[in-house]
């Protein structure tokens, strides 16, 4: 005896959450009925082994069948033949978009190409996600990058509106369509201590203060302003950032910055001494990073020139957390009382963001 | 001209990409009713195209409008080739037919196509204007309503139930046409789609037509069924019961004698009266002038003998009733005439039309208050047919030169096939009629007709159950004041219906009586077997539970007549073996009642399979029933005692479980007090069958094992042995479930409002070595026990809940293939009611309080409960970003995935949120965001269930039968994820398509719900596979009845529902 055909078809389609999982992880059927009957279901529902395979099967069939939705969100909401309680439609999209922090560590900041994809046989033995899984993810972050791609408006509501996922997760992609868009460089050694999340914090940073968007935040004409208002930075801004030179570039700015630093900052640091001999290298790098990024190589490793610049010459001497800011806010302010320079408001615009970044990117 | 039909084709949307180079499409869309079609512009390069056409006007006689289905298909233009179908879309647009129903159908419709399944949707509006012409109710009967619903329909009242409609229509497959080896599967499949939707539609016409005739307005439990014969044809049959019902709602309700419904009726007789000869050939089937015109001959002498088997397992007694005592004989006996003479009346009236045959059926299950007198027990009857081919070489011709097969053209060829199909289905019900007569009933209740087919060999079955009814509501007029009310208040309420009807000097056959255990006045019998539901004011003890019966038979494979004649043979040992293990099964749950029951026996090339599915109860008024004793035929051998004793001991264990499973627990009574003049209870019954009326003798079959008293079951071989096995070997439901395939389960009534439809579908392809009796048997059980378990495991998140109306159907596809279709509804119920008794306490003085303002608040309160969960994300952020609670979001976020990566315990972490985590977020976060994207677009839910109501909700209105045959075929069977990705595909598509029609009715669900066909035939070789599925039910309208106490508990969890940051709140 055996079967032949066998299915279930509910008139509201049944959503196991727990099989949902094991289909997003890449597992094929009999190893999903194998990692149910360890979960000990059998014995909770006193069901067979050939239930739970049949059970198995019919949910793979479902989700098999809903994956085609899942690639257009919204066709999941108007679509007839799926009847879904709005809060499953909702857990079924946002858990077909969520990815494995290690899997996002691989290719943030990679180009979503065909040649990345390739890569994808390596990073799944490298971080023991199901090859399967990779590839959702991958097209995953491809198919949202290429939808709103071209799109105007905030990239995190373009995202939203589109694939319907949770505000964190559409936050979450923003980063991601942000990073692979600029392409800046995650992968080295120096920067795997660093988690999706840092990244993430300072994409938004980022896209909140040095895109086109940021500007346009006056109500203007829509149509003189340019496409890809939150993926690119603004280059104007970029290209100014050059001025900033002046304030290592000019010995008297420079000492007078440090000297208006150090009094400020007296007494308060644990780490004076060690800031007082650094301030002109820390002061150098975070500027010479400014100027620098006019180039797209540049731009490209922004990332691990704040490491290195900063972080870890911070590190080496054991600043502690409370102390970076402290110094980075005094840093920042003190620029205003300096009165031979002109640039005040684009040094906020830069500093203000790197600041935040900075801060986060400070951790062992 | 007294319709017209206004068509408007608004929009489409989810169109797929018909031309590769643009990857677009140009669609456009025909519109076709009757040999009328229009066309809308081409909309050029869009998958969503807008054409807001004008409203296309049919001018149609209204027979047509019942006959005729709207058609749309979806194209798409191409300037080169031809233009190439998207897909169709079948509106029936009857419901807008009559006055109470739908006004308007207006919504979103799959379109469909039989090989690509549903391709995007359509907007259409549909309107019917009818012109008030009262005369030409003539070929059509519009005005009629049609209900599913064996009972009933819950917001009408039944002023008269006629009685019994019939009608069958027959017609050519299309697919067996020689023309079929030229076209495409497509427009084969489209052909036969667009004759059954006609031939529905006709068949509906003249059953409403009879009923027009029967002075009344409506007809309940219309089932309708097609019967593929293949070569020979194509029959569509139909059943229901003539109602003249009222609307409740309607002020007039409470002046039956003079409201509008019976008043418009009386006029109709008047309208018949000019027009005498349209009906004269008899009404059941207008086209039969031609009778005799071919070869009736040949069919009726290949009809091989008819095995008609009666079922009848219940004694009866013809004792007074009521506390008159003896009294109430002469009473009773009254009561019986009058309703017989009323029922007669009508059939020999002679100014209506001469009905040659009145059958005292009913197709209903369940009945007004007072309407069911006695009952006598299940009748039954089987038989055995050939199918005739069908020589017609005029008929070939025509349809080699139009190609087209209108039935009527069609039918003019044909005129005798109605007409052997009639003379089958007579035979059998007169057979019916007689059982019902010899059980001292006048009707039969709960009836139902079948077919099975296989090759040319088709077995025909009809089954009811034999009842005494109140005459009252089948006079014509006056309702009130009948010599019977008063008789019917002395009746005990809970166990008047178990009674025996029949004289117990008199009995038809042998059977153990013993005084109501409930009234103590009148005869009960010792089991009671029904075909309806339990009756709402029945006494019952315990809960209910599903019983089956399952049983194979090898057969020789044979042709024509040898063949049927094996059947035949077959078929008397097929019922008896059922009966025996439904008796078994039900003493086994300690229960002694059986209602629902529905014997399907299912031919196949080399077997017959027979499936009794019923739902066991306790009936109080019922005595106890006694156990099972085994007796072995060896009693010397010692070892062979000990086993024997052993399994005793393991059926008395079952027993006393199950008793305790469904709580029951009777009272004990004393043998003095009930005065019973049989000491003990003790089973006996009998299968009682008859050849047909003409034979005189009437050949009788004892069931009940000899001459033993007492119920024993004597092991004297192996078969005997392993049918005690497979008694202990279903096992019962896991604990929280429930299953019965009734309405509703007895001893269950605190449901909850979550359902769940579903269908499930088995194929089991049977290894041809061990082909034995046994072997089959065994195979056939566990299919079907691992079907139950597959469901209890799928549905456990529903716990506790009661699987109702559980419907099983078998057939066998091909030599070596079993195949079982399921449907049934998951309902949930609350378990604690009963236990928390101060809470119930408080709940009831709130529902009491919330029922007096139900009126008025139900509308605003439906407005939010159900604009809550429709908010499922959380709208679009602010523009600018908080710091700080993006810093939150990030630390906690984090912190997340800690415990994730603890979780999991693996190289990966998730980031996905759970709801239950996201949950806390405050309330007001929703008011300082916009709308989200997708609040408006959510499709609205339909439910759907096979029960005639829906719990916790009231039905508000009836807008009209849907009524659905589909056709897919695949010649990619593997790319579609073979046989159970095409079906479940399929099945799924059949859901979307019957919501989508009621959706666009205005109806929020489906009740009643049937498949009543799911013919299912692959070749894997050839990589393909077809499926024919039809459905039915009622479209309805409900409207919460707890809306006003969910509300306030579920706001707070509505505000849980979407997937958001924690962060938020502490801006």
């Amino acid at each position: 005896m055996t079967s032949e055909l066998d299915i279930f078809v509910g008139n509201t389609t049944l959503i196991d959450e727990d099989v949902y999982r094991l289909w997003l992880d890449g597992y094929s059927v009999s190893d999903a009925v194998a990692l149910r009957v360890r979960s000990g279901i059998l014995e909770q529902t006193g069901a067979t082994a050939a239930v739970l395979q049949s059970d198995t099967m019919d949910h793979y069939r479902t989700f098999h069948m809903l994956e085609r939705l899942l690639h257009a969100p919204p066709k999941l909401l108007h679509q007839l033949i799926f009847q879904i309680p709005p809060s499953r439609q909702a857990l079924l999209i946002e858990r077909y978009y969520a990815f494995d922090e290690a899997f996002v560590r691989e290719v943030l900041g990679k180009k979503l190409s065909k040649g990345t994809k390739k890569d994808l046989d390596d990073i799944s033995p490298k971080t023991g996600i199901t090859l399967k899984s990779c590839r959702r993810q991958f097209d995953n972050f491809k198919r949202v990058f290429k939808v709103v791609e071209e799109m105007r408006g905030s990239l995190v509501d373009n995202i939203q509106q589109h694939f319907l996922l949770s505000d964190r997760l559409a936050r979450d992609y923003a980063a991601i369509v942000f990073f692979a868009n600029n392409r800046f460089e995650t992968g080295k050694k120096k920067l795997q201590y660093l988690s999706f999340g840092d990244f993430a914090f300072c994409a938004e940073l980022m896209i909140q203060n040095w895109t086109l968007g940021a500007v346009g935040e006056a109500p203007t004409d829509p149509d003189s302003q340019m496409d890809d208002m939150d993926m690119d930075l603004d280059k104007e801004f970029l290209q100014d950032l050059k001025e900033l030179k002046v304030l290592v570039a000019d010995k008297d700015l420079l000492d007078l910055h440090k000297s208006l630093v150090c009094t400020a900052l007296r007494g308060k640091l644990g780490v004076f001494s060690e800031m007082e001999a650094n301030f002109k290298n820390l002061s150098r790098g975070l500027v010479n990073v400014a100027a620098k990024l006019t180039h797209n190589k540049d731009v490209r490793d922004l990332f691990v020139d704040l490491v290195e610049k900063f972080v870890e010459p911070c590190r080496s001497d054991h600043w502690p957390l409370n102390d970076v800011r402290l110094f980075l806010n005094q840093y920042s302010a003190s620029v205003h009382s300096l009165d031979g320079f002109r640039h005040q408001a684009l040094w906020d615009r830069y500093m203000g963001t790197l600041r935040g970044c900075l801060l986060r990117l400070y951790h062992d | 001209m007294p319709g017209k039909l206004k068509v408007k084709i608004v929009a489409g949307r989810h169109l797929p990409v018909m031309d590769r180079a643009s990857d677009l499409t140009d669609a456009f869309v025909e519109v076709k009713f009757g040999n009328t079609t229009f066309k809308t512009d081409v909309y050029l390069k869009s998958l969503n195209p807008q054409w807001n056409s004008e409203w296309f006007k049919f001018e149609v006689d209204d027979e047509d409008l019942q006959d005729e289905p709207l058609q749309i298909t979806v194209l798409d233009h191409d300037t080169y080739s031809a233009n190439d179908a998207i897909g169709k879309v079948y509106i029936d647009i009857d419901p807008l037919l009559y006055s109470e129903a739908a006004t308007v159908i207006s919504g979103w419709f799959p379109i469909y196509d039989t090989i690509h399944g549903i391709r995007g949707e359509i907007n259409v509006v549909v309107k019917v204007d009818l012109f008030n012409d009262l005369n030409r109710f003539r070929q059509s009967s519009c005005g009629v309503k049609f209900f599913c619903t064996t009972s009933i329909p819950k917001c009408y009242r039944a002023v008269i139930i006629h009685g019994f409609v019939e009608e069958l229509v027959v017609n050519e497959d299309p697919e067996y046409q020689w023309i079929d080896r030229i076209r495409t599967p497509r427009a084969s499949n489209e052909a036969r789609q667009r004759l059954i939707s006609l031939m529905s539609g006709e068949l509906q016409r003249k059953i409403g037509l009879k009923v027009l005739e029967m002075r009344g307005n409506a007809v309940v439990g219309y089932l309708q069924c097609f019967d593929l014969e293949g070569e020979s044809g194509l029959v569509v049959r139909a059943i229901g019961t003539a109602c003249t019902l009222d609307k409740l709602s309607s002020p007039a309700a409470f002046l039956p004698a003079c409201n509008s419904p019976s008043k418009d009726m009386k006029e109709i007789p008047f309208n018949e009266d000019p027009n005498p000869n349209t009906h004269s050939s008899g009404p059941s089937t207008p086209l039969k002038n031609q009778t005799y015109s071919f070869s009736p001959s040949k069919s009726y002498s290949r009809q091989s003998s008819s095995s008609d088997t009666d079922l009848s397992l219940t004694p009866k007694t013809g004792m007074g009733s009521g506390s008159a005592g003896k009294e109430g004989g002469p009473f009773k006996a009254l009561l019986r005439q009058q309703t017989q003479s009323a029922l007669e009346q009508r059939g020999g009236s002679p100014h209506r039309f001469c009905r040659r045959r009145e059958f005292p059926f009913f197709t209903l299950t369940a009945f007004p208050p007072g309407f069911l007198v006695h009952v006598g027990g299940v009748v039954s009857a089987r038989s055995v047919k050939l199918l005739d081919r069908i020589h017609n070489p005029a008929f070939v011709g025509i349809m080699g030169n139009t190609r087209s097969y209108k039935l009527l053209d069609w039918n003019s060829f044909n005129s005798d096939e109605p007409e052997t199909r009639d003379a089958w289905w007579a035979e059998i019900r007169q057979e019916i009629k007689s059982h019902a007569k010899a059980l001292g009933c006048h009707a039969v209740v709960g009836y139902s007709e079948s077919t099975s087919i296989c090759e040319e060999v088709c077995i025909l079955s009809a089954s009811g159950t034999a009842a005494v009814l109140n005459p009252r509501f089948l006079q014509d007029g006056t309702v009130e004041g009948c010599l019977e009310q008063r008789l019917e208040e002395n009746l005990p309420i809970g166990c008047g219906f178990c009674h025996i009807p029949y004289d117990e000097l008199n009995m038809p056959f042998p059977a153990h009586l013993t005084y109501c255990y409930n009234c103590r006045k009148q005869k009960v019998p010792d089991v009671l077997f029904t075909t309806i539901d339990l009756p709402t004011d029945a006494a019952v003890i315990g809960k209910g539970c599903l019983i089956q019966a399952r049983l194979c038979r090898l057969k020789k494979k044979a042709q024509a007549e040898a063949n049927a004649t094996a059947i035949s043979n077959l078929l008397p040992f097929m019922e008896y073996e059922v009966h025996t293990q439904l008796m078994n099964k039900l003493k086994l749950k300690g229960m002694n009642a059986l209602f629902g029951l529905r014997i399907q026996i299912t031919v196949g090339e080399n077997m017959l399979m027979g499936l009794a599915s019923a739902t066991g109860v306790y009936l109080a008024a019922l005595p106890t029933p006694g156990g099972i004793q085994i007796a072995g035929k060896t009693p010397n051998d010692g070892s062979y005692e000990q086993h024997i004793s052993h399994m005793q001991k393991k059926i008395n264990d079952t027993i006393a479980k199950n008793k305790e499973l469904y709580e029951i627990n009777p009272p004990e009574i004393s043998e003095e007090i009930i005065g019973s003049p049989i000491p003990e209870p003790r089973q006996r019954s009998r299968l009682l069958r008859s050849q047909s009326e003409s034979s005189d003798e009437v050949t009788e079959l004892d069931l009940s094992h000899g001459k033993k008293d007492a119920f024993v079951l004597e092991i004297d071989d192996t078969d005997a042995m392993e049918d005690v096995h497979s008694l202990l070997t279903d096992v019962p439901p896991p604990s929280g479930f429930y299953s019965c395939n009734t309405e509703i389960m007895p001893g269950i009534n605190n449901w909850t409002s979550e359902i769940q439809m579903f269908t499930s579908v088995r194929v089991i392809r049977l290894s041809s070595l061990n082909l034995t009796n046994q072997a089959l048997n065994k195979n056939f059980n566990d299919l079907c026990e691992n079907l139950l378990k597959s469901l209890y495991f799928k549905l456990r998140s529903m716990i506790p809940c009661c699987l109702c109306h559980v419907n099983f159907t078998v057939s066998l596809p091909e030599d070596e293939l079993i195949q079982v279709t399921v449907t049934a509804v998951a309902i949930t119920f609350d378990k604690n009611q009963a236990l928390q008794t101060t809470k119930t306490h408080v709940e009831k003085s709130l529902q009491r309080a919330s029922t007096d303002n139900e009126e008025l608040l139900q509308f605003p309160l439906e407005l939010c409960s159900d604009s809550l969960p429709s908010h499922p994300f959380p709208p679009a952020k602010a523009t600018s970003v908080d710091y700080s609670s993006f810093a939150d979001r990030c630390s906690s976020w984090i912190e997340l995935i800690k415990l994730k990566a603890q979780t999991i315990r693996r190289g990966s972490i998730k980031t996905t949120v759970t709801v239950e985590k996201a949950s806390p977020m405050g309330e007001g976060n929703f008011r300082n965001r916009s709308a989200p994207p997708c609040a408006n677009s959510t499709v609205g839910v339909v439910k759907m269930t096979p029960l005639s109501f829906i719990p916790g909700a009231k039905i508000t209105k009836y807008l009209g039968i849907i009524n659905m045959f589909f056709i897919r075929e695949t010649t990619s069977l593997r790319e579609e994820g073979g046989v159970s990705g095409f079906l479940h595909a399929f099945i799924a598509e059949v859901f979307a398509m019957v919501r989508a029609h009621v959706a666009a009715l205005g109806g929020n669900a489906v009740v009643s719900y049937i498949m009543k066909q799911c013919v299912f035939m692959e070749n894997p070789n050839k990589n393909q596979a077809q499926c024919l599925i039809n459905v039915s039910g009622d479209a309805v309208v409900f409207v919460r009845e707890s809306d006003l106490e969910v509300v306030p508990t579920q706001q707070p969890t509505a505000n849980c529902q979407p997937l958001c940051t924690e962060g938020e709140v502490t801006t």
